[in-house]
């Protein structure tokens, strides 16, 4: 059971999708079930890969072999598909199955029967699966199929609420810029192909000349890959789509956000990790990241929706992991690990506290029907616990000591200033401005006298809260365990890990 | 539409309809296969729904969702079968029984339909799953901006 675990941690949430809408039918209670063990299966599975790539070094499944480490045929060519899980992949994994987990936790009493459950809860293990399935997939062609299953997974979740005049707006957005993001990574794999006939990661990246093509394509994919990332100027669908998605659905989202990072390591480290790996492309992705920490944060000043407000933090917070990931590309080792150990562990702090955040906004809105900071006030005379948790989410995104936020946006900012004070000092300042922007919000929604009735969350609500809120405290103040553990595997797989990727799938 | 078009369709679709199905079943030995074939099976749903006044395919829609369902878990069942040794290991292939037959020499020959062991069940499985999933997007589609829809 435990060698099929990283097909089975795709293939369960597939299945469980599809028979969902089936036993929903029947009853939904059964339904509800059904769902608890797909999620509850899932997520151990995602642990039990994430343990084996952490102890035993890179896992691979061949689909379709006679065993799954028959990777390569006779002749030494990889023609299957392969799931190849280094350091990187589990961690993703992990965040996945936190994101999922609590995802559905919140739902059952975030969303109303007459709201089309089944049809969201389905929708969720969708794009779940196919976050799962990006991370973990070691073929480029599977890549960009699981990129477009989280693309269309994610916009029906964004306009979920078909009913309202925003969200089909929004996920029509999102679906314009990811179509568009889909075709580029496409296109660079005809590229890829074309020129190499060979669609495995592993294989392409040993077989890579570094020639005028490869450069189109490494561009092209890039491209794609930060548009699905919410860079800037791509980023313009991002705090409309998170801002519209029902709340439940936003966590995942920014999981599936964070998996667009995940390739973007996987490209620029491992696939062009041999023959183009000039600093350039490092000092390009980190000017973007400040760029977009800076837009984003700017905009979110002049934000009086609460949910874009949030939504904008969360795509300044994907700036900094750019920024990290930028940084780390220059440099490849020295203050290049720092920046990416930071970075890495930005992921799951960022998951932690922005999903946090964004529960909070959906139980606002459930509980008032309101999410304009100019009509709201004093909501924490009622919702005590919610209060808290904005505060304590708020806190951590704007990197406060001594949460989870501070500690991942501390080795960002070490070492962004080793390889430029300038691009420090600009995040640094983004971080302040970002602290100015949480803080209004809080005192708008939470603070003053009390000018409305509301009723406070359920208690399902509160405990998927009140798991994030454990994740952010606990993280804050042992980061040096988690580092350790989990994270410090992922940027090994990134820095050094390629050798071992290629040996992985290839032999020898 | 008009006494022509009407016409035309119903000349048109019982074949566009065998084609189709002759794509799905074909689909381990010639070009195409589930969603090919699929495709073209919704093609005739298009064609009766422009050819005929649309709202009686309303109810259709109810049929095609369950069975758009049924297609994707076929197919992913199908793909379970194999975790005796991996995902996807196609465990029927050259064991005789149903689609078990050996494979011919190469070389001309008239198309050993009974062959290539799960693939043709997954291209039912594919072909049962676009033509339920375009099928209802036509109709969807159709039935925009109608009073009944």
């Amino acid at each position: 059971m435990l060698i099929h675990a990283p097909i089975l941690a795709i293939a369960v949430p597939l299945l469980g999708a599809f028979s969902l809408l089936g036993l929903a039918y029947l009853s939904r209670t059964l339904r509800n079930i059904w769902a608890c063990l797909i999620s509850a299966f899932t997520s151990a599975m995602a642990v039990a890969v994430a343990i084996r790539a952490f102890t035993e070094g890179v896992v691979v499944y061949t689909l379709g072999a006679a065993s799954p480490t028959e990777s390569v045929t006779a002749g030494g060519f990889p023609i299957r598909i392969v799931l190849v899980v280094d350091g990187l992949g589990a961690f993703m994994g992990l965040i996945a199955a936190l994101a999922g987990v609590v995802a559905l936790v919140y739902y059952f009493q975030y969303l109303k029967e007459e709201e089309g459950k089944s049809l969201g809860l389905s929708l969720l293990l969708l794009l779940w699966a196919g976050i799962l399935g990006l991370v973990y997939t070691g073929d480029l062609f599977n890549f960009f199929v699981f990129l477009e299953i989280t693309s269309i997974a994610a916009c029906a979740l964004i306009g979920y609420r078909t009913w309202e005049s925003r969200p089909p707006e929004a996920a029509f957005k999102t679906m314009a810029m990811y179509t568009l993001g889909g075709l580029l990574v496409l296109i660079s794999v005809g590229i890829l192909y074309g020129e190499y006939d060979a669609l495995n990661i592993a294989y392409l990246s040993k077989a890579i000349t570094g020639s005028l093509l490869d450069k189109l394509a490494l561009g092209l994919l890039l491209g794609g890959l930060l548009m699905k990332a919410g860079a800037v100027p791509a980023h313009m669908w991002a705090p409309d789509a998170y801002g519209e998605a029902p709340a439940t659905a936003t966590i995942v989202l920014v999981a599936n956000t964070q998996a667009a990072i995940y390739a973007i390591l996987r490209v620029v480290f491992t696939l062009f990790g041999g023959a183009l790996a000039a600093p350039g492309i490092g000092w390009l992705i980190a000017s973007l990241g400040i760029t977009t920490v800076l837009v984003a944060v700017l905009m979110a000043v002049v934000q009086r929706h609460l949910g874009r407000l949030v939504a904008y933090g969360a795509v300044s917070q994907l700036g900094y992991m750019l920024l990290a990931v930028g940084v780390g590309a220059v440099a490849r080792g020295g203050f290049g690990e720092v920046a990416l150990t930071g970075g890495i562990f930005h992921m799951i702090n960022d998951a932690a506290s922005v999903g946090l955040l964004f529960f909070v906004v959906g139980a606002v809105r459930r509980a008032t029907g309101s999410v304009d900071l100019l009509s709201l006030g004093g909501l924490g005379h009622t919702l005590r616990w919610e209060a808290g948790f904005f505060l304590l989410g708020a806190l951590a995104l704007a990197g406060i000591p001594p949460l989870n936020g501070f500690a991942s946006k501390f080795l960002i900012y070490e070492s962004t200033f080793r390889a430029s004070p300038i691009l420090a000092a600009l995040a640094l300042l983004a971080s302040i401005l970002l602290l100015a922007v949480v803080v209004r919000a809080f005192q708008g929604a939470f603070l003053g006298p009390k000018v409305r009735e509301a009723s406070p969350a359920p208690r399902g609500m509160l405990v998927a809260m009140g798991i994030l809120a454990l994740v952010i405290v606990v993280f804050g103040l042992f980061p040096g365990f988690f580092i350790e553990r989990i994270v410090s595997p992922a940027v090994q797989a990134v820095l050094t890990g390629r050798e071992a990727y290629l040996a992985a799938v290839l032999g020898g | 539409m008009s006494v022509i078009v009407r016409t035309i369709s119903r000349v048109v679709a019982p074949v566009a309809l065998a084609f189709g199905a002759y794509v799905i079943m074909h689909g381990h030995l010639t070009p195409g296969g589930g969603f090919q074939g699929g495709a073209v099976v919704a093609s005739v749903v298009a064609l009766l729904v422009v050819a005929f006044e649309s709202g009686r395919w309303k109810k259709w829609k109810d049929v095609l969702l369950p069975l758009e369902d049924l297609g994707a878990m076929a197919f992913t069942i199908l793909a379970f079968l194999g975790l005796g040794a991996t995902f996807f290991r196609n465990i029927l292939a050259g064991g005789g029984g149903l689609f078990g037959a050996p494979v011919p020499q190469l070389g001309p020959n008239p198309g050993a339909l009974n062959t290539a062991g799960t693939l043709p069940l997954m291209n039912w499985a594919v072909g049962l799953k676009v033509i339920a999933g375009l099928g209802s997007v036509v109709i969807l589609l159709s039935l925009f901006g109608r009073e009944d829809g």
